[in-house]
């Protein structure tokens, strides 16, 4: 459809520039989508994609340039004009409510509350139509509180097409759903296109992009740089387009693995809520080695996490570092043992949003000299620390001073990375420490941890992303309702293997063997 | 209108929201005694002539301010970690209680030992008040507002029960009051002839070595990081309890100073009107400070000032005192939308 030129522009954007006090987010940023047409807007972290879709939709007033929706101008910074104007978004985390049913979610906003009662026929109706017409299987009475990810992003984009989306905008979609999912998805958005809409589709995953888009937008720190026909480009040359320069895959060179630094022996610990806690797993981490961890996610990976993080001690079982007891098993223990940890959520355990870079950087550190003399903080000394950090790891901010929030994740991905290790930790820690990032900073984490590796630190990677635990680990683990299976050398078992393993089924026998 | 929020606040927005808010709150109290039929001007001189307008005045406008230094401090200090310590009423009369039973004769020490004595065991005695709370609160996650705040009623009640009993003064007439503290016990004047205590002196240095720890220690950075973020402190292996705990102790302490301060410097003797309402008031100086300590002695000079000079303004021009209530209510509810407002742009659709 895209080939036709005289397809009908349904949005532009002409000359979109927004400021942020001394940063351009968005610089001078034209482009059309046409009718029928799926534009991907690729972009590192922190280029602008997000502040883009919000001018867009109308969340932020740009500084300069104007958003026409066939062929009106919208008014600056009103959502409500963007959605009658026909323009959908379905943004990354999403705002549904819990305790309301997926009817009552779509219909809010629509109808008058107080005479909630009365379309309700009508919009089952529509929504059912929806349902079918768009291959967005969800039941209309569920609550969502007990709906799956997958099925809360699919009410997302029932609520935009229910108030007659004409175009959609998904900001990242696919970062929160796995792979059959992420089909799932993609044949929505196929059909919705075939229907006539059109789609703003962000992603970081370059194999989506070339798999669903008509065209590529790029963009590079807030400019853009690059507009192609995805027919004419391939995976490396977007990846080039994105971060500027040539990205190789991780060159792996092979391990060297010495002493047990820490070595589990059938450590238990208490289930939480419906994810299972550790079930008698063994497990030691060597130096010089990455020791990855591959599930699916609630299996368990959380309470593995939280044991070496020092958050939680085993209910039974050992734990020993270096071959001894730890007599507490605290995060402060954790940390004295040398162990670094970069936390799953980099936005509400890895940092505190509203303290400085500074404040962030010596969060974990700060009990000690140079930071602290006998309860006296030395300001000073944290920012040469901060600033060191900032320079060496390649975080993008405007200064030691800034608060943390306005940084993008990948920066603050960064800081936290060099905080942990800045201070050449035995052990390592990372869990999920790409997750939502762009290429240009997950090859960056990578190597960071592949130089950890290398100079004889103990990795224990947690990703629920299969190819990144299989890219750079040396032995493999499987965790499955919390159990962990044997480690599996580099190569020795096949992806479907792994695939068996994590559904659960390598462990009866091992668990029979036990019985007998 | 849609709010956005601001990257960087300008030093100007962050100060002229305030300064705007104060500005309103003047205009509104002005409109105010227009409808009670006198002139807003002359009324709005008055105050400010009755809170500074003399030295015997401004005396007096100290003098009110400083048991607010100590319970906006209390309250800035536990508000900063989001402990929420409504208590600061019940922690004052706490110090007070102690300073009675300590100074009146039961230690006959020269004041120069027994004046800190007392002060240390004052504040003792209100941290605990706090501490009860905090532990309910890091132990069983009881919800601190409602148990520092009906310990209030508890305290208050406890303490009638003293100054009807075990306190009682024999020479008091029957009435409900304890016996008068030794002159060993008594601050002294910072000057002679001057209606003013040392307790005021007492309050700035408190103010003073809580800005210290706020930024100087790792007590303070603790602090300031659990209450921004307690998970991520606990993370960082921040012991988020241990930190709970030691800003109750400072925060109750510092609230029962107002008790000690009021009794060994201004009354000379407990009785149970001792605090109008000071615990609660302080949450206001603290607020209008935006939880700074040395905003604190700024906010409690504002507050104090209204007040002493509402009381000569009544009398003057026949507007009701209730006016100093409003104007406090106005100037606690503008700041905080002024506070809001350096944090969010409003932007128009």
């Amino acid at each position: 459809m895209t080939n036709h030129k005289e397809a009908q522009v349904v949005l532009r954007l002409d000359n979109i520039t927004k400021r942020f006090g001394s940063l351009t987010a968005n610089d001078a940023i034209s482009f059309d989508l046409a009718q029928g047409e799926v534009i991907a807007l690729l972009g590192e972290n922190g280029a602008g994609k997000t502040t883009l879709m919000n001018i867009l939709f109308g969340h932020y007033t740009a500084d300069e340039g104007r958003v026409e929706v066939f062929g009106q101008a919208l008014p600056p910074g009103n959502p409500r004009a963007a959605l009658a104007a026909g323009v959908g978004m379905v943004h990354q985390h999403f705002t549904l409510a819990d305790n309301m049913t997926v009817l009552e979610n779509i219909v809010l906003g629509t109808a008058p509350l107080w005479k909630l009662g009365f379309g309700k026929a009508a919009a089952r109706r529509r929504i059912l139509a929806l349902v079918q017409d768009y291959g967005l299987q969800v039941d209309p009475d569920a609550q969502v509180g007990s709906l799956t990810v997958g099925e809360r992003q699919r009410v997302e984009i029932l609520k935009a097409l229910y108030r007659d989306a004409r175009i959609l905008i998904l900001d990242e979609p696919t970062a929160v759903l796995t792979p059959q999912e992420t089909d799932d998805l993609f044949a929505t958005m196929r059909k919705a296109v075939a229907l006539g809409l059109s789609v703003i589709f962000i992603s970081h995953k370059l194999h989506e992009v070339t798999a669903i888009s008509n065209r590529v937008v790029v963009l590079r720190h807030g400019k853009l740089v690059a507009e192609a026909r995805t027919a004419d480009t391939d995976k490396h040359i977007l990846a080039q387009m994105m971060v500027g320069e040539e990205v190789a895959p991780p060159s792996v060179r092979a391990a060297n693995p010495g002493d047990v630094l820490i070595a589990l022996d059938q450590v238990s610990t208490p289930d939480r809520g419906s994810a299972p806690g550790l079930k008698s797993v063994n497990l030691n981490l060597r130096a010089g080695q990455i020791i990855g961890l591959a599930g699916v996610s609630g299996n368990g990976q959380a309470a593995l996490a939280d044991l070496i993080g020092g958050l939680i001690a085993p209910a039974s079982g050992s734990l020993r570092i270096h071959d001894a007891a730890p007599k507490s098993w605290t995060p402060r223990a954790a940390l004295a043992a040398g162990i670094a940890r970069i936390p799953e959520d980099r936005h509400k355990t890895g940092t505190i949003a509203d303290f400085d870079l500074t404040e962030n950087a010596v969060l974990e550190l700060y009990t000690k000299p140079p930071f602290s003399t006998k309860g006296w903080m030395h300001w000073q000394a944290a920012r040469d620390f901060t600033q060191t950090v900032i320079e060496g790891y390649d975080v993008r901010c405007p200064g030691p001073d800034t608060r943390i929030r306005l940084l993008s994740g990948g920066n603050m991905q960064k800081l936290i990375l060099g905080r942990v290790l800045e201070t050449t930790p035995e052990v390592v820690l990372a869990n999920q420490p790409v997750r939502g990032l762009d290429i240009g900073a997950l090859t960056y984490v990578h190597e960071q941890l592949l130089a950890a590796r290398d100079r004889g630190a103990a990795v224990l990677l947690i990703s629920e992303d299969l190819d990144e635990v299989t890219a750079l680990s040396d032995v493999i683990h499987v965790i499955s309702e919390g159990r962990l299976s044997p480690g599996f050398e580099r190569g020795a078992l096949s992806t479907t293997e792994l695939g068996v393993w994590m559904a659960g089924h390598g462990f009866e026998e091992e668990g029979g063997s036990h019985a007998a | 209108m849609r709010l956005e929020p601001v990257a960087n606040p300008t030093l100007t927005r962050q100060l002229g929201l305030p300064a705007l808010a104060l500005l309103c709150t003047v205009v509104i109290a002005s409109l105010l005694a227009m409808i009670a039929g006198a002139q807003p001007f002359s009324v709005l001189g008055l105050i400010v002539k009755g809170a500074f307008g003399s030295k015997f005045a401004a005396l007096e406008t100290l003098n009110r301010a400083t048991p607010l230094i100590f319970t906006g401090l209390a309250v800035a200090v536990a508000f900063r970690a989001q402990l929420w310590n409504i208590g600061a009423e019940a922690q004052l009369y706490m110090g007070a209680v102690v300073t009675v039973v300590l100074g009146t004769g039961a230690l006959s020490w020269p004041a120069f030992a027994l004046l800190p004595t007392i002060a240390i065991a004052a504040m003792l005695a209100g941290a605990v008040a706090l501490l009860v709370p905090t532990f309910l609160k890091t132990r069983f996650g009881v919800d601190e507002v409602v148990t520092t705040l009906l310990l209030n009623f508890v305290v208050l009640l406890w303490v009638s029960m003293l100054l009807e009993g075990a306190l009682k003064d024999p020479m008091g007439l029957g009435w409900p009051k304890s016996a008068r503290l030794i002159a060993e016990a008594r601050l002294p004047r910072i000057m002679d002839g001057l209606r003013l205590h040392w307790g005021f002196g007492l309050a700035l240095i408190s103010a003073l070595v809580v800005w210290v720890i706020q930024r100087r220690t790792t007590l303070g950075y603790e602090m300031r990081a659990v209450g921004l973020n307690a998970e991520a402190a606990r993370f960082a292996g921040i012991p988020v309890n241990a930190v709970l705990i030691k800003t109750a102790l400072l925060s109750g302490g510092l609230a029962a100073l107002a008790g000690f301060s009021e009794v060994a410097g201004l009354k000379g003797n407990l009785t149970l009107d001792i605090s109008p309402g000071f615990g609660y008031t302080g949450i206001i100086v603290a607020m209008l400070a935006l939880l700074n300590p040395l905003g604190v002695v700024v906010a409690a000079l504002f507050v104090a000032g209204i007040f002493v000079g509402a009381d000569s303004m009544s009398r003057a021009a026949g507007v009701p005192t209730y006016l100093a209530d409003i104007m406090l209510a106005f100037a606690l509810l503008l700041m905080v939308l002024a506070i809001m407002l350096t944090k969010f742009r409003v932007r128009r659709s």
